[in-house]
């Protein structure tokens, strides 16, 4: 039954945050993780400059998955108009909104981490060796810091932009109705703009972290664990809002289903970008290509590339196979903690190996050693405080939903067949 | 020309002007615990499915078994003739590179997987079919225009000419008619 033109009456208890809820300990939460997990690594980094500024990558990079995932999760509803996503397109934008406060995390990774992240910022290094210096004309410290400018104001202006759009419709259902066609003709635009900015910011980041290496896919790499990540993080926000009493009859199965089959479809996607990447290196077999996936498959690596190779496809792919797991909110929020977790040990495995190979170089014995210590938990917790203090704090300033969205019958009363 | 002697009766086919007309006697109609009876609408009704009581379909495995059945035959393929009828050696890589056979591997589980799921389909809805009893009525044909149809097979264990008429007239149809077999 056709439910276009159908109105539901939202109780606003159901999409507003209770006075002493748990939900508004969240910023605090965040604030004491954050302090505590970035004080401890800053104060026991010591001597190890290095690992500080790896583990700190590491974690900065995991949490701006979540966070460049809802934006662009917003982007391409609005996009596309879609119906069934608006009962959860508030919470993405609470998470694209985390993203300014991401950027500020970012930044001391330009001011302060770049000698200790980046070969290529060694001057005489560059001289000595013919491809770094060929690539001189991009790889240097000021176009880098250039580059890292315009993409923290893109990604800040998007998602201010779409969440002002969002909110400020919040009262006024004729203004909610302009501002939907509004950010619909914005969507376009700030499609472009962010897939060339995460393209470019994931080659910066992480893909110079060797610099003699490159893949052209390496950008849509990153853009596919983004995705995983931000339809595991909202299945996980509305199962836990719904086991507190919110959105009740708002955020029902059926939109668990539907995340579940992105979660699902991007599982695919991402395990066919990743093969991809790897399937052209081996077949070209070109040692300064190879010799990436060489570190990771060496020594300590080999079963740690085992688990993202298990974790990020037969095992997410298989459990969500049947419908009914996508439609429960149990074993929905395992698989969604599980692709969560898989994006930190994702990033780890791009991040870490670049360090433990320095290490080897320098060592001598030219082991590839993995280090999992307190740094990285302590970064870890720390960027995921900032994360959640920003989340916590948009979570509680305005509805759960776009109250006054034109289609937010639409997408409540929506089924699945 | 037919003897009216020898005709036999396929159902009760009943008229509704909604789809909330029909889907509520569908509930009516599996309530009354009918198995051998189907809707027919212009249109795909939301939870229909459900107020008619039906299983869950068994197409999901058929495309299931089907695609693992191309994923595996490829590999075993690709294995066969590369690693044992006639090892060859390739850009200096091992006889079984299964690298190599990621593509044709995921390719046959696609293809499978896609003819499951269509002539499973086509199966499952004894598709195609050259003649159904249904056809026979004039008012059923606007089943693709603008009315809602439950018909009733009389091989249905439960149906009877009286009562199923009598409950679905009560279910709220405009109009209730016996169709030829």
């Amino acid at each position: 039954m056709s439910s276009h033109n159908d109105t539901v009456t939202i109780a606003p208890e159901a999409v507003h945050l209770a006075k002493g809820s748990v939900w508004r300990l969240l910023p605090i939460l965040g604030v004491v993780l954050a302090a505590a997990g970035l004080g401890g690594a800053f104060a026991l980094r010591g001597e190890h400059h290095h690992e500080f500024w790896f583990a700190y990558l590491v974690a900065w990079y995991t949490f701006l998955a979540i966070g460049l995932g809802g934006l662009f999760f917003v982007i391409i509803q609005h996009l596309v108009r879609a119906g069934w996503s608006i009962a959860v397109r508030r919470l993405a934008e609470n998470v694209a909104i985390t993203l300014p406060v991401l950027c500020l995390v970012g930044l001391p990774v330009v001011l302060f981490g770049m000698h200790d992240l980046y070969h290529w910022t060694d001057t005489a290094a560059v001289d000595a060796d013919f491809m770094l210096s060929n690539k001189k004309g991009y790889l240097n410290e000021g176009f880098f810091q250039i580059r890292v400018g315009v993409y923290f104001v893109i990604w800040s202006l998007l998602s201010l932009l779409f969440y002002r759009w969002s909110t400020t419709g919040d009262d006024d259902a004729e203004r909610a109705a302009r501002n939907a066609d509004t950010a619909r003709g914005f969507a376009a635009p700030a499609l472009f703009l962010f897939a060339l900015s995460l393209t470019f910011a994931a080659f910066d980041f992480l893909m110079s972290l060797d610099p003699h290496w490159f893949s052209t896919m390496f950008g849509v790499y990153y853009f596919a664990g983004c995705c995983l990540s931000i339809h595991a993080f909202l299945t996980l926000v509305s199962i836990f809002l719904r086991k507190s009493g919110y959105l009740k009859g708002v955020v029902t199965d059926e939109h668990y289903h539907d995340l579940g089959k992105y979660m699902f479809g991007f599982t695919v996607f991402y395990s066919y970008i990743a093969f991809s990447q790897y399937f052209l290196i081996w077949y070209a077999n070109i040692p300064e290509e190879t010799i990436w996936f060489g570190y990771r498959i060496a020594d300590d690596f080999l079963p740690l590339t085992y688990l993202l190779c298990l974790g990020r496809f037969p095992i997410p792919f298989f459990f969500m196979l049947p419908r009914a797991v996508k439609r429960n909110a149990w074993t929905l929020g395992i698989i969604a903690s599980w692709i969560l977790f898989m994006e930190f040990v994702d990033m780890y495995w791009v991040i870490q190996p670049v360090l433990a190979h320095h290490h080897a170089m320098a060592s001598g014995d030219h082991h590839m050693t993995m280090h999992l210590g307190p740094l990285d938990a302590l970064t870890l917790v720390g960027v995921l405080g900032v994360f959640l203090a920003a989340f916590g704090w948009a979570l509680g300033r305005k509805a759960l939903i776009p109250v006054k969205d034109p289609r937010i019958a639409e997408s409540i009363k929506f089924e699945n067949f | 020309m037919s003897k009216p002697s020898k005709k036999k009766v396929y159902g009760l086919l009943a008229e509704y002007d909604s789809a909330a007309g029909v889907f509520h006697a569908c509930e009516q109609v599996r309530d009354a615990g009918y198995s051998a009876w189907d809707s027919h609408t212009p249109f795909a009704v939301h939870n229909l499915d459900k107020a008619m009581g039906l299983k869950p379909s068994v197409l999901p495995w058929i495309v299931f078994a089907m695609g693992m059945t191309g994923a595996i035959s490829a590999i075993t393929l690709q294995w066969w003739t590369s690693a044992v009828d006639y090892p060859i050696i390739i850009a200096g890589k091992p006889y079984f590179s299964w690298q190599a056979f990621v593509p044709v591997t995921f390719e046959l589980g696609v293809l499978l997987s896609a003819f499951g799921a269509v002539f499973g389909m086509l199966g499952l809805n004894r598709l195609p079919m050259w003649y159904h009893s249904l056809f026979n009525s004039e008012r059923f044909h606007r089943f693709s225009d603008d009315k809602f149809f439950i018909a009733i097979e009389a091989r249905d264990p439960k149906y009877d000419p009286e009562r199923t008429r009598k409950l679905l007239e009560a279910s709220g149809a405009a109009h209730v008619e016996e169709v030829e077999d």
